[in-house]
């Protein structure tokens, strides 16, 4: 299959080290006293768009920047615990930028394009010492150099973590260099307000409408380019472990306006998350993957074995990653050992009230290297533990099970990260760029970072510098369209006066999503999950309930917004999911697999990334693809047998 | 695991927007399994308001794991509740006795006004924070990370401080309504690393002015707010600030 003409990746020139030196060369820049003149637009304040309006605000142009929360600092991002990736090579252990980008492009299972994820890894050490800078306190060793941990499995100790509050101590660290142009006027902080619709002006982004979160007012505002940071769509499932407030409708609007959505189905699901409680649970809580390193999983040998899990004899106990994977065991990837947990519960092997959970066991490890050593290396994540299911893990074992995490799937951008709209950019999570199939763990920290310190901040300017920008305000009638379909979408809203509130709408998507489109797909389910999603989205304009005032706080109107736009892009997973008829990475096709169940990848049809483009309302998408070329990194196999 | 479900009569401050006026609106709910996590609690009762066609009690939330600072809630006179180290979002329903009386009010101080119901406005913390709260670096070239070590001690006293998730606890506990800890917390954290002592001065005089402007309380050593403060943010950090202020005003 060959790229279609509407995805140019514009990859530079050269061999995969030179590319973004050549990128950045041929760039034209915008003169330091002209940059006043021009206005950016950045949705978002997570790590990426934090440190794209910072940046950008340094250089000199004017930033419009938005976020829901009542502050920048409080955006999803704060929630990393784990750490980022860099290949500083600090402990002499043989890391490289070349290995860096080795591991990402095949942790990725060969569904990323070369050529961006080689310029991440280059840029990675500068973050690193960028956030020094900014007096980022990571953690350090006695000589009071940085520390090092392995993450995720990984060979080589290139991660950087401020104890579990590595995405704390970074999203700070963007905030205040925020904070600081905020005090220089550089920057226009609009806090509580929600991006409704992106405005186009002869086919280039030149503004947004949002929607005041305390008084209601839909606002507009104009500028010479957009910057969308707006985070993943994890929440499609309803549970998972993002904010509440992460949604997908800044990019599903855009969508609709003509960026492309790419590789919409490669969704991570977690290992190691504390399982559901009951009906009313409003999210999940990520526990470390580091608890694998000496916690032991299994489950009962037995069906339905509902005794206490101390009471169950050793050789009544299914240790199953070792058994499956004796050389990995416990530290198998993400998407393998998720979905070995589900195939325990699928058999009626699960455990807890629920039956949907499997054991992590510490009795092991505590027996061999003492309570001590444990609570040194746990003790926060096993207080956690306690605190939210009241068990002590150092006497029972922890109930773990996967969970929604991470979505590498998102709007689709070219190595400049803009995306298929002229002078629309798309940072971090919200892109599709640089994870492929399985994002690894510690990346995503790093991946924002790179995109809003180093990476837009140059695409940007060569964009403003080469683009021919006629005067464009509010006043332009686009504006009004675009304030006029959010102000209906509203007032239909609230005139359903339906019987069902909008939660009970979301949980039924995320029901169909996680039986369907969740850790293992096919044919018969995929299909059925669009019917049903189809059906879930009529009762929704038909029967929701949304009460309250519009002009005043509105937190059901918030939320009823976003799940609309949930819906159809759950459709849209699903039908992406349908189509690629391989597995890889996250996304596993019942299928195709192979005789001990493992993913089977299809490089022959499917080695490339599928960009969806908006046809119209109840209209099929068109499926476009980019081909994907490794010249480097030569297309394997992976195996943790 | 306890499955017994409690019956709650809750007392929760309603008031529609910054305009109007509030007052406390009583509500007996059922149903509550000890399992919920306290926002779920509310959530439950929301969710039966919003289908009888009421107005849900705002409140604000996101991250429900204990470090967006965004939940805010005073339980029972205590801002977070009455499990210590905890916030709104991580206390847990099995806290609480089936039957119990629980107070819901907003956190309350004169810099903090409300928005609706238990939602306030914090962006005081903002503005101080743009007064100074960084180091003056732009994005670009830095030396290297390792060129510049630091104690390992410093280090760690360093990210205690940095630990504060901006909630406001400090503020709604202290009867002068003072943020002392929080900027406290944010000017230790710089002082203590070799890249903020260069600012340092003007950095804990510009904060300090600005803290008085937004309407933030003086500090008169009650220590409610290190007592309320979720993420342990020390008193000491108060001291180490006061120096760095009288540092930069009689140097
Ligand atoms: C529990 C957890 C732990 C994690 N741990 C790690 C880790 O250890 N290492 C790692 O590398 N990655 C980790 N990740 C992943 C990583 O945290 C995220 O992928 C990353 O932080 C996303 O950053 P972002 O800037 O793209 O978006 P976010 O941080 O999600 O920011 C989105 C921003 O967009 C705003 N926004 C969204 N929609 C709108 C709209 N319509 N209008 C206006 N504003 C809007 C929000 O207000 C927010 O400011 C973890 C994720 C989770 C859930
Ligand atoms: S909701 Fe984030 S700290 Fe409570």
């Amino acid at each position: 299959m060959s790229t279609s003409s509407k995805l140019d990746s514009k990859i530079p020139e050269g061999p995969v080290q030179e590319k973004w030196d050549n990128a950045r060369f041929k760039y034209k820049l915008v003169n330091p006293a002209n940059r006043r003149k021009y206005t950016v637009i950045v949705v978002g304040t997570g790590l990426a768009g934090g440190a794209a309006a910072a940046t950008l605000a340094e250089l000199g142009y004017n930033v419009l920047s938005f976020c829901i929360q009542d502050s920048p600092r409080r955006a999803h991002s704060i929630a990393a615990q784990g750490g980022i990736n860099a290949a500083k090579n600090y402990p002499n252990d043989g890391d490289s930028i070349y290995r860096l980008f080795y591991d990402t492009v095949k942790g990725g299972d060969f569904r990323a394009r070369e050529a961006n994820v080689y310029r991440l890894a280059q840029v990675s050490n500068n973050i690193i010492d960028q956030c020094v800078a900014q007096g980022v306190p990571f953690a350090r060793e006695y000589g009071g150099y940085l520390d090092n941990r392995s993450f995720g499995g990984s060979q080589v100790s290139r991660t950087f973590y401020a104890r579990g509050q590595t995405g704390q101590q970074l999203l700070l660290g963007a905030y205040s260099a925020m904070m600081r142009q905020v005090g220089k006027g550089k920057i226009k902080m609009f806090t509580r307000r929600e991006m409704c619709e992106l405005v186009l002006v002869n086919g280039k982004a030149r503004g947004i409408v949002v929607r005041n979160l305390v008084n209601g007012e839909l606002e507009k505002y104009s500028a010479d380019a957009v910057v969308l940071a707006s985070g993943g769509y994890g929440n499609v499932f309803f549970l998972s472990t993002n904010a509440m407030t992460s949604n997908c409708t800044a990019a599903w609007k855009a969508y609709k306006k003509g960026a492309f959505f790419g590789n919409p189905c490669y969704t991570q699901i977690h290992p190691t998350c504390i399982p559901v409680h009951g009906a009313n649970q409003s999210k999940l809580t990520l526990m470390s993957e580091s608890l694998r390193n000496d916690g032991r999983v299994w489950a009962p040998k037995a069906k339905g074995d509902k005794r206490p899990a101390n009471e169950i004899p050793e050789e009544e106990r299914d240790y199953y990653l070792e058994r499956v994977y004796p050389s990995f065991g416990n530290l198998a990837p993400r998407d393998v050992s998720s979905r070995q947990a589900k195939f325990r519960v699928d058999e009626g092997r699960g455990v807890g009230a629920t039956g949907f959970a499997v054991n992590l066991d510490f009795r092991d490890a505590i027996k061999r290297d003492g309570k001590n050593v444990i609570e040194e290396k746990y003790g926060n994540l096993f207080e956690m533990y306690e605190r939210i299911t009241g068990e002590d893990p150092y006497k029972v074992p922890m109930r773990i099970y996967p969970a929604v995490h991470y979505t590498m799937g998102g709007l689709w951008v070219d190595y400049n990260l803009q995306s298929t709209i002229e002078g629309l950019f798309v940072l971090g999570e919200a892109n599709f760029s640089d994870h492929g199939a399985n994002r690894l763990g510690a990346s995503a920290l790093m991946q924002g970072l790179a995109d809003g310190y180093f990476i837009a901040p140059y695409t940007i300017s060569n964009y403003l510098a080469s683009t021919k920008l006629e005067k464009v305000d509010t006043e332009n009638p686009a504006f009004k369209e675009a304030l006029s379909a959010t102000q209906k979408q509203t007032d239909k809203l609230l005139s359903i006066k339906g019987t069902r509130t909008v939660d009970q709408f979301h949980k039924a998507l995320g029901h169909i999503m996680w039986e369907y489109v969740g850790m293992s797909r096919n044919e018969a389910g995929l299909k059925k999950a669009i019917k049903e999603i189809q059906q879930l989205r009529k009762e929704f304009w038909n029967d929701v309930n949304v009460p309250g005032d519009p002009n005043l706080v509105n937190t059901e109107l918030e939320k009823a917004n976003r799940v609309a736009d949930f819906m159809e892009l759950g459709e849209l997973m699903a039908r992406d999911a349908l189509e690629r008829e391989e597995s890889c990475g996250g996304h596993f096709r019942e299928e195709h697999q192979t005789d001990d169940n493992e993913a089977k990848r299809d490089d022959n049809k499917f080695c490339h990334v599928a960009a969806w483009e908006y046809t119209g309302d109840n209209k099929e998408p068109t499926r476009h693809v980019e081909e994907l070329k490794f010249e480097n990194v030569h297309l394997a196999q992976r195996s943790y047998k | 695991m306890n499955d017994k479900l409690m019956t709650l009569n809750l007392k929760i401050w309603r008031q529609k927007s910054a305009k109007h006026k509030g007052r406390m609106q009583d509500y007996k709910l059922s149903g509550v399994s000890p399992d919920m996590s306290f926002l779920e609690m509310v959530d439950l009762l929301n969710e039966q308001l919003v289908r009888q066609g009421d107005d849900p009690v705002a409140f604000d939330h996101d991250c429900r794991e204990g470090i967006c600072g965004m939940c805010s809630m005073m339980i029972n006179g205590e801002a977070h509740g009455p499990s210590a180290l905890t916030t709104t979002c991580q206390l847990h329903m099995r806290h609480f006795h089936d039957g119990d009386s629980i107070v819901i009010e907003p956190f309350r101080a004169k810099a903090f006004p409300v928005i609706k119901d238990l939602m306030v406005d914090r962006s005081a913390f903002d503005k101080v924070i743009q007064a100074g709260g960084f180091v003056s670096v732009n994005t670009g070239n830095p030396q290297d990370a390792n060129n510049i070590p630091i104690s390992k001690e410093n280090a760690d006293l360093a990210m205690d401080a940095a630990a504060c998730i901006g909630c406001g606890a400090c503020v709604a506990s202290c009867p002068n309504a003072s943020a002392m800890l929080f900027v406290s917390a944010k000017i230790s954290q710089l002082a203590l690393l070799p890249q903020g002592q260069v600012e340092a001065k003007a950095r804990a005089e510009s904060m300090v002015q600005k803290m008085d402007e937004v309407g933030f309380g003086n500090c008169s050593n009650h220590a409610e707010c290190e007592a309320s403060c979720p993420k342990g943010i020390d008193l000491s950090n108060i001291a180490r600030m006061n120096r760095e202020y009288f540092k930069a005003k009689f140097s």
